[in-house]
């Protein structure tokens, strides 16, 4: 009897336990800690965005117009497109030029890590409009990778003002958001598993593909989603590096919102541009969950 | 010298080093192993026992020397391509993979159709009774749990050999016993040649047919664990299987006879020194007797006075260690039917001659031991 009885009598008061920690969360400080930056994010951030999305309903009247418009418009369906191809072709970059930098990183020592990590980091430490012109200085027609074509006999290409060039500089801007989440997974893949697979007979390219890199796809997803949402609303890079036909949507808006003082139809595309940043992440979630990799180092 | 229809691999090591820069982590080392053999490698840490598992394995390439898997050289030879079995001490599960699939993984590589795969990955996992745990992932499982399934993994294609890096070296003692014995019931079921590398020597005594002594880079000694423990061919086997005393003195050698000063007292053997060096003496701890001080004096057997310092009542018996007038430690076991003493007695410790082990004084023997 007493046997039985004793596990009821636990059951019945770990709900309250549990409630009672919940209650002393929110009177306690831990919630103070966050106010600061949960009141910054509200005024800098939501309320900008209510009032963005508000007044693409209501300038000029009451309505979808704004919508209507934007929809209706080939031009603003080909910028919206461009967009996500752009965005799509930067993370491809991101991810050929990042995954091989982000291993390496992992299997180097101390002091290689250490200049590794700072080449990486240095660019976040130069403002992104330098960064940028330096990119103009280097695509330009006679610039610096032409002059180098032209020294070994090629024909020039074009760069400046063309989707390449766009998609060159902005994932040079990006390659960090890349390498980092990278890293940060791949650091706690255990090496020695590799040893497992090799003795159990297969090659080292194929424990690779078979057992590193499935191990390190959370922080491949991580790194993808976050570069492709970024590029999403990439403005200064694809406007100073871009022309006419390599427009991205940031630039329309900014054309409606400060040359023609259009907010009602800037508004819309905002949100179309949140919405459909919105679906893409529900769509990715699914892949990020992984919820039996341990992978830990002993 | 193989028996015909056992399944397991012959190995022979024959003068085999390696080098990292300057540091020599094994140096000429050989070894001949029988086919179905369970040889375990035993040491302290550094002493090349795990880099003789990993030259076998094929991680390590060997700097010089001859390596044979059933009669055949494999230096050179990527470890992908030795078909050896290998546990490890931290499981090296896949993390991605259920125990179904991590189990399977070898078969798929040697591409083995999937409905021979499933009967084997069943009756793999069935052997270390893991049949039910198929569809859960390695993080579901405990760490006993863990290296049932990776010693399944490591057994599922048949190899020849199975090296085993400190298996049961992450596991509680309790957990380490019954697993001993499940290593051993499986390698009598498999029939195939078992090495296995641990520190501890009593894991070592439980499991082996026979161990290789390891310490510096070197062998020391390879026999049964009987062999090591009654005729230690060095003081450091002596002092790393079981316990053991040392008597240490000025020693003096006459006729057929030697004879150590520890503090005043002579310990005399009719035995002598093969090969040269100090002479010191060993002794097991059940061939040592204790007596009161002065109570019985036997002129064939050395006595030793000295004070009890620790009294250790072990159920079957107890084990004292006595100080002995030089200050060195003498260990020793009773049975039941013997008398008992407190600590702080003063007593007389009683030894016959024929049992002493007389060995050449190694100071590194010590060293490493610490």
């Amino acid at each position: 009897m007493a046997a039985t009885a004793t596990p009821e009598i636990s059951r019945s008061r770990a709900p309250a336990d549990a409630a009672g920690e919940r209650r002393r969360w929110f009177r306690g400080q831990p919630f103070w800690l966050v106010a600061p930056a949960l009141l910054l994010l509200l005024v800098a951030l939501g309320l900008p965005l209510a009032i963005v999305t508000l007044r693409s309903f209501s300038e000029p009247g009451w309505g979808l117009q704004n919508y209507v418009w934007f929809f209706g418009s080939p031009v603003n369906l080909t910028v919206l497109q461009r967009t996500f191809t752009i965005s799509a072709w930067v993370t491809l970059v991101c991810v050929v030029a990042g995954y091989p930098y982000a291993y390496a990183m992992t299997i180097v020592g101390p002091r290689v890590r250490l200049i590794l990590i700072l080449c990486v980091l240095v660019p976040f430490w130069v403002s992104g409009v330098v960064r940028t012109l330096a990119w103009v200085i280097l695509l330009q027609d006679s610039g610096v990778i032409n002059s180098m074509i032209r020294g070994v006999g090629l024909s020039p290409i074009k760069l400046i003002r063309t989707q390449t060039g766009v998609v060159i500089g902005m994932a040079q801007v990006l390659l960090p958001f890349m390498i980092l989440p990278l890293y940060a997974v791949m650091k706690t893949i255990d090496l020695r598993l590799m040893q497992a697979a090799r003795s159990l007979g297969a090659s080292p390219a194929r424990a690779f593909v078979q057992v590193y890199v499935p191990l390190s796809l959370p922080g491949l997803y991580a790194g993808a989603i976050i570069v492709f949402i970024l590029a999403l609303g990439f403005y200064i890079t694809p406007a100073l590096l871009g022309g006419p036909r390599s427009t991205m949507l940031s630039t329309l808006i900014q054309n409606q919102v400060l040359s023609l003082l259009n907010w009602g139809k800037g508004g819309a595309m905002g949100v179309v541009l949140l919405v459909a940043t919105f679906v893409l992440l529900a769509l990715a979630a699914p892949l990020t969950r992984q919820p039996h990799k341990t992978g830990s180092r002993r | 010298m193989a028996s015909s229809e056992s399944r397991g691999a012959t190995i022979d090591i024959r003068s085999v080093s390696k080098r990292y820069g300057g540091f020599t982590a094994l140096d000429d080392v050989s070894l001949h192993i029988e086919a179905g053999e369970f040889m375990t490698l035993l040491g302290p840490s550094g002493s090349g026992k795990t880099t003789t598992l990993n030259v076998i394995a094929g991680f390590t390439e060997l700097s010089s020397g001859v390596l044979e898997v059933g009669g055949r050289s494999v230096v050179g030879v990527p470890a992908h391509k030795r078909n050896i079995g290998v546990v490890f001490q931290h499981y090296a599960l896949f993390p991605h993979m259920t125990v179904g699939r991590n189990v399977a993984y070898p078969l798929a590589l040697r591409g083995v159709a999937r409905e021979h795969r499933e009967r084997r990955v069943q009756s793999a996992l069935d052997m270390v009774k893991m049949v039910d745990f198929s569809h859960r992932f390695p993080s579901e499982l405990s760490g006993g749990q863990q290296q049932r399934v990776a010693l399944a993994r490591a057994t599922v294609f048949d190899p020849p050999l199975l090296l085993m890096d400190e298996p049961l070296g992450a596991l509680d003692k309790k957990l380490r016993e019954w697993l001993q014995l499940e290593i051993k019931r499986i390698h009598r079921e498999l029939g195939t040649t078992f090495v296995y590398v641990t520190h501890d020597q009593e894991e070592a005594l439980v499991l082996s047919d026979r161990i290789a002594v390891f310490n510096q880079g070197r062998i020391e000694q390879i026999g049964t664990g009987r062999q090591l423990y009654d005729e230690p061919a060095t003081l450091f086997v002596g002092k790393f299987i079981g316990d053991s005393t040392v008597l240490r003195g000025t020693a003096r050698t006459s006729g057929d006879e030697t004879a150590i000063d520890i503090g005043g007292q002579k310990a005399v053997t009719r035995k002598r020194l093969p090969n040269g060096g100090t002479p010191v003496m060993l002794l097991r701890p059940e061939k040592l007797a204790l007596v009161r001080r002065g109570a019985r004096i036997s002129v064939d057997r050395n006595s030793l006075a000295g004070r009890v310092g620790e009294a250790i009542y072990l159920g079957s018996g107890s084990k004292y260690e006595v100080v002995l007038a030089d200050g060195s430690t003498a260990v020793v076991r009773s049975t039941l039917e013997d008398e008992a003493f407190q600590i702080g007695d003063e007593v007389d410790v009683l030894f016959a001659g024929s049992d002493a082990r007389l060995l050449a004084d190694d100071d590194k023997a010590d060293l490493t031991l610490t």
